[in-house]
């Protein structure tokens, strides 16, 4: 009988000196394994929080991580190098995110108008089939490059042509120009993603012909090229200022003007008069159209 | 609502002398009122002081026009008139043509006038002045440019083109969603 009670004893100072597993919850815990978190969701009891406050809590602290470590016990255990160890099921709570969301690349010139018209990146296959050579080629990399020098060992001298024009020359300077406008619009994107102020390129140099605006814009610039903004240069009769989308930032002196103020009635009326004087007065005294009509009229009258 | 740069100004008057002649300035210099052009969006507006400034309380982006539109400048700066500034074109025009009830129809759906439909001319039209069309019971139904002098009208045969077509007031139809 000694020996049982001895026992019992033991047991219930090892009993006194761990406190118990079980844990009796008004209303249940919330768990998410994955974080090793639980919710408590019960009131607390503001008697005892004013009472004795740390005790408390820590108590009721207490109480929860064994409700939590409960469940983590509840999961299939493994053994790995002499630890027992539990594998968590993914977590279930959304943490915020520190940092903020990171801004999406601003989009390029070209992307802005493909959005906006629609137009979707198309997917072409790596390998072309091609038909003068009989095999697959690449789009691009070396065995592009062998099988392009593979078929023009020839290029024509087109009709058109100086008969004495290297046509490897020019195919190699133009894919070069191709490059090198590539190259511009890629840092002209990113100037227009950094807002950075570009500084302007003047006339557009072009290899072969100017068009007509492109040399009217140039002679307007050059006219406005002195130091007086080209305001004392003599006038051409029929010359006319080039006109256009860009072409306004180009000329000296044009960007810096200020809106005219609006004229008051009296001043605009007087003006718009002075100008309908000039036309009205430009016209020939002696209209040829109209005296022969007249005279055709007075013949046939007769 | 701008008001029209010098080149316009010109550009402007310069087209609407064409039908109108030295009458312009009684679009300008008004007893009644003073009346001005101001331009919104390419588009030229003839327009009284009084009206103006109501319509400057208005903000510019929601502002879709104000007075009479007398028509647009082109892209390539050219000025075309629409039909509706017959109102203020028609009474000061000293070149007409009325046009037979028979042809009233052709040239109200944007035809040119033939010779055949030529009731009346003004005496001594030269070519390529701007005219009032008129049914022959005096109402104005658009305007276009005379295509032939008076001289020459009577020798021409019946299908050869009179006056070229420019407005007509059948476009307030036609054209219903780009007037203003």
């Amino acid at each position: 009988m000694e020996i049982v009670n001895e026992i019992l004893d033991r047991e219930q100072k090892k009993a006194e000196k761990y406190k118990p597993i079980i844990v009796d919850k008004h209303l249940e815990v919330e768990f998410d394994i994955g974080t090793l978190l639980a919710y408590d969701s019960n009131d607390l009891d503001t008697k005892l929080l004013n009472s004795n406050t740390d005790e408390y809590l820590q108590s009721l602290a207490r109480d929860n991580t064994q409700l939590l470590l409960n469940k983590v016990w509840e999961l299939p255990t493994e053994r790995i190098e002499e630890a027992i160890v539990v594998r968590l099921p993914p977590p279930t709570t959304v943490l915020p995110r520190a940092k903020p969301v990171p801004k999406p690349r601003p989009l390029t010139k070209w992307e802005e108008f493909a959005k906006a018209k629609g137009i979707n990146k198309k997917k072409k296959d790596k390998l072309q089939w091609d038909e003068q050579l009989q095999k697959w080629v690449p789009l691009f990399g070396f065995k592009k490059a062998a099988a392009e020098k593979e078929k023009n060992w020839l290029i024509e001298v087109p009709q058109n042509v100086d008969p004495m024009t290297d046509m490897y020359e020019k195919k190699a300077s133009e894919k070069s120009e191709k490059v090198a406008k590539n190259e511009l619009q890629r840092l002209k994107n990113i100037a227009r993603a950094r807002k950075v102020k570009i500084p302007r390129v003047g006339l557009p140099v072009t290899s072969d012909k100017a068009s007509a605006n492109q040399l009217a814009t140039a002679a307007t610039v050059a006219k406005a090229s002195t130091a007086s903004l080209g305001k004392f240069q003599d006038k051409l009769p029929k010359e006319k200022e080039a006109r256009g989308k860009g072409v306004h930032e180009l000329i000296p002196g044009k960007e810096r003007k200020r809106k005219a103020p609006i004229p008051t009635p009296q001043a605009e009326k007087e003006h718009n008069l002075n100008v309908l004087d000039n036309i009205l007065n430009k016209r020939p005294k002696i209209d040829m159209d109209k005296a022969v009509a007249r005279h055709i009229n007075t013949e046939q009258i007769q | 609502m701008k008001v029209l740069s010098e080149e316009r100004t010109r550009i402007l008057f310069e087209k609407l002398t064409k039908y109108i002649g030295v009458n312009v300035k009684l679009l300008i210099d008004r007893p009644d009122g003073t009346y001005c052009f101001r331009e919104k969006k390419d588009r030229v507006y003839y327009i009284s002081e009084k009206l103006l400034h109501l319509a400057q309380t208005v903000k510019p982006d929601n502002l879709i026009a104000a007075g009479t539109c007398f028509g647009k400048f082109t892209k390539t700066n050219k000025f075309r008139l629409h039909i509706t500034a017959l109102t203020y074109i028609a009474p000061y025009a000293p070149f007409k043509i009325w046009v037979k009830p028979s042809a009233e129809q052709q040239f109200l759906y944007g035809h040119h006038i033939i010779k055949s439909g030529l009731g009346r001319i003004t005496e001594n039209t030269p070519k390529h002045q701007g005219v009032v069309v008129q049914t022959m019971s005096d109402i104005p139904i658009g305007f276009g440019v005379a295509a032939r002098t008076t001289a020459e009208c009577r020798s021409a045969d019946p299908l050869a083109t009179i006056v070229f077509h420019q407005a007509d007031i059948g476009e307030y139809i036609r054209s219903e969603d780009t007037l203003t």
